[in-house]
């Protein structure tokens, strides 16, 4: 035989693995996923565009005054101080109270909880917890926040709000956190405790630095969730007129007297018919992207810098 | 050798004869491990049944089998790595130089310090060579020069010259076969009494085996030595003592449960066996 191929074998080898036309099937697929993604994208940059074209102007005119002024009658003066200034407070309070609860609550559920009914209900239920409506959040926090603590929080002050954003992204936090957690492979686990490491070093110096990079960017994603909400803090109390606490308050009556945040001056002004307020509103608009952008970006920049270090 | 105590299958009764510390009077060494009806469940389902068997000092024993016939997790019950299983369950004894394994004042944590492991797959932990190594030291409250022992150790797994240069790399960086030794590395740093290797050379190739083969011959003068392997040639390479298990269908599922079938020195169970199916398996008419 030598090493030529007889015609009848190159045929039928040709026949099998030629390609015998176009996979039309194939093709139409690929297109039409494609197209979703385009509108998608298109939608997304109109939108975008709209509110840019709209806002930069008022924000290139006035620059920082935009930023520094309180809130007014007058759509000229008009600022957004005391809605960056709510803002902060709202991240603070997730900051503070949701993150590190959340982690913990995380990691007991993890690494400590043992698989039996209670644990997969309590696991179900904060599943369930992340899906409900932000505005149910809002009606717990008038309860519990307001009118219960309100000793506190003094009502409707952005106490009352931060606790009630911190409730409402908790959920979400143990869910991340959970997530980085169990992508730490047994492994890692196995080697721990083999070289004799009980369960809290197990955890401290291997469990916790794999998942941290999973952990911090669920976190921050958590405070660009609390950062856009609006609805819930209308009913904690986020002043929706044209006043809120002067500049000049003390800390503590800043804390506990009326407040407004971003999303909320945004609802507020978006409602006025005069002239200027829809330039005030898309401006408004442009810092809270920037502000949430900002929050993503430092998550996505987090994760990275970690996923290197550990793969090098 | 006429006064040689045989060690072998379950059917023995050898809590008069091994008991802790004792040495006969021919030149068995020191029993370290003596297991006495060892039976170990996964919830419901009993993975493996009824195992008696005496590990002595200062050797290598193998186990060999067929797959899932529970010579992995008989391993895993000698520095308690089951407990990490939820539904994991021990019956029987397991004496280790006569303190009873499983009893209640017993701390797993301090038994593994003692009682290193190495796993099937390399799992160096996603850190610098230098941290892997030095992990265990630090957390068993270490004084002395780290340094020194990390150099030590790696000597011992035959990886020091490959590595020294690049001790603060990551781990992830070194090839399977140099992870696997890094592993040894990691398990011996921290000088315990016995070294269980889980199949520690199936994701590795010829050479690297061989290294890790070299390596146990070594570390046999200062370990005593218990392996799973798959491969029978290896067992046959380099064990004192070998464990034959086989599974039987389990009465109460479709899953089987595995059991000792026989054990003895290395050449007996090679070159003649007393159990037919341990001769099936190791001619390979089986398995």
């Amino acid at each position: 035989m030598g090493l030529t191929t007889t015609k009848q074998t190159q045929q039928a080898v040709a026949a099998r693995i030629q390609r015998g036309g176009t996979d039309w099937k194939g093709l139409l697929f690929q297109l039409s996923v494609l197209a979703s993604l385009v509108v998608a994208l298109v939608l997304l940059l109109v939108l975008l565009w709209t509110v840019f074209w709209d806002g930069i102007g008022t924000l290139t005119e006035r620059g920082l005054d935009f930023l520094t002024s309180g809130t007014s009658g007058n759509p000229d003066t008009a600022g957004v101080w005391q809605a960056l200034y709510g803002s902060f407070w709202i991240a603070v309070f997730v900051v503070v109270f949701a993150i590190p609860t959340g982690i913990a609550a995380a990691i007991h559920l993890e690494e400590y909880a043992r698989d039996n009914w209670l644990n997969r209900l309590i696991n179900t239920t904060i599943r369930n917890l992340a899906g409900v409506p932000s505005i149910v959040y809002g009606i717990l926090g008038f309860t519990v926040f307001v009118e219960i603590l309100d000793g506190i929080t003094g009502g409707r002050s952005v106490i009352a709000g931060g606790f009630t954003m911190a409730v409402l992204v908790l959920p979400i936090v143990i869910i991340t956190s959970a997530e980085a957690l169990r992508a730490v492979p047994y492994a890692i686990r196995e080697a721990g405790y083999g070289v004799g490491a009980s369960q809290w070093e197990v955890i401290r110096h291997h469990v916790l630095p794999y998942a941290l990079p999973g952990i911090l960017t669920g976190t921050v994603l958590s405070i660009a969730r609390a950062l856009g909400e609006a609805a819930p803090l209308i009913l904690v109390g986020a002043v929706t007129g044209f006043f809120a606490s002067s500049k000049d308050a003390s800390f503590t009556d800043e804390l506990q007297g009326p407040f407004t945040t971003l999303p909320n001056i945004i609802y507020d002004w978006a409602r006025q018919p005069q002239a200027g307020w829809p330039e005030n509103t898309a401006a408004a608009i442009i810092v809270l992207l920037v502000v949430v952008l900002t929050a993503n970006a430092t998550a996505i920049v987090f994760r990275n810098r970690y996923d290197k270090k550990r793969h090098q | 050798m006429a006064t040689e105590v045989k060690v072998t299958a379950h059917e023995q009764d050898l809590s008069g004869v091994a008991s802790s510390g004792a040495t006969t009077a021919s030149e068995e060494n020191e029993v370290v491990f003596d297991i006495r009806g060892l039976s170990v469940y996964y919830g419901e389902f009993k993975a493996v049944r009824d195992v008696s068997l005496a590990i002595r000092q200062h050797e290598i024993t193998a186990f060999i089998g067929t797959s899932g016939c529970g010579k992995s997790t008989v391993l895993r019950c000698f520095n308690r790595m089951n407990d990490l299983i939820e539904t994991a369950r021990v019956e029987g004894e397991i004496d280790y130089h006569g303190i009873d394994l499983y009893g209640s004042n017993v701390d797993p944590v301090e038994v593994r310090r003692r009682i290193g492991m190495v796993f099937q797959k390399p799992n160096p932990f996603p850190k610098s060579i230098y941290d892997n190594l030095a992990f265990g030291p630090r957390i068993a409250g270490f004084k002395g020069d780290l340094d020194g022992l990390v150099e030590e150790s790696l000597r011992r797994a035959a990886l020091w010259d490959e590595v020294k240069d690049r001790l603060k790399d990551s781990a992830m960086g070194l090839s399977g076969g140099q992870q696997q030794r890094m592993c040894i590395a990691r398990a011996v740093a921290v000088s315990p009494d016995v070294l269980l290797m889980d199949e520690p050379c199936a994701s590795l190739d010829p050479i690297a085996t061989a290294r890790i083969e070299d390596l146990m011959q070594e570390l046999k003068q200062d370990y005593t030595i218990v392996i799973v392997t798959h491969n029978m040639q290896q067992a046959a390479r380099v064990s004192d003592r070998t464990a034959f298990f086989t599974t039987e269908v389990n009465e109460l599922s479709d899953r089987r449960t595995g059991l000792l079938v026989e054990y003895d020195r290395t050449e007996t169970i090679f070159s003649n066996p007393r159990d037919e199916r341990t001769e099936n398996y190791v001619t390979g008419r089986f398995g």
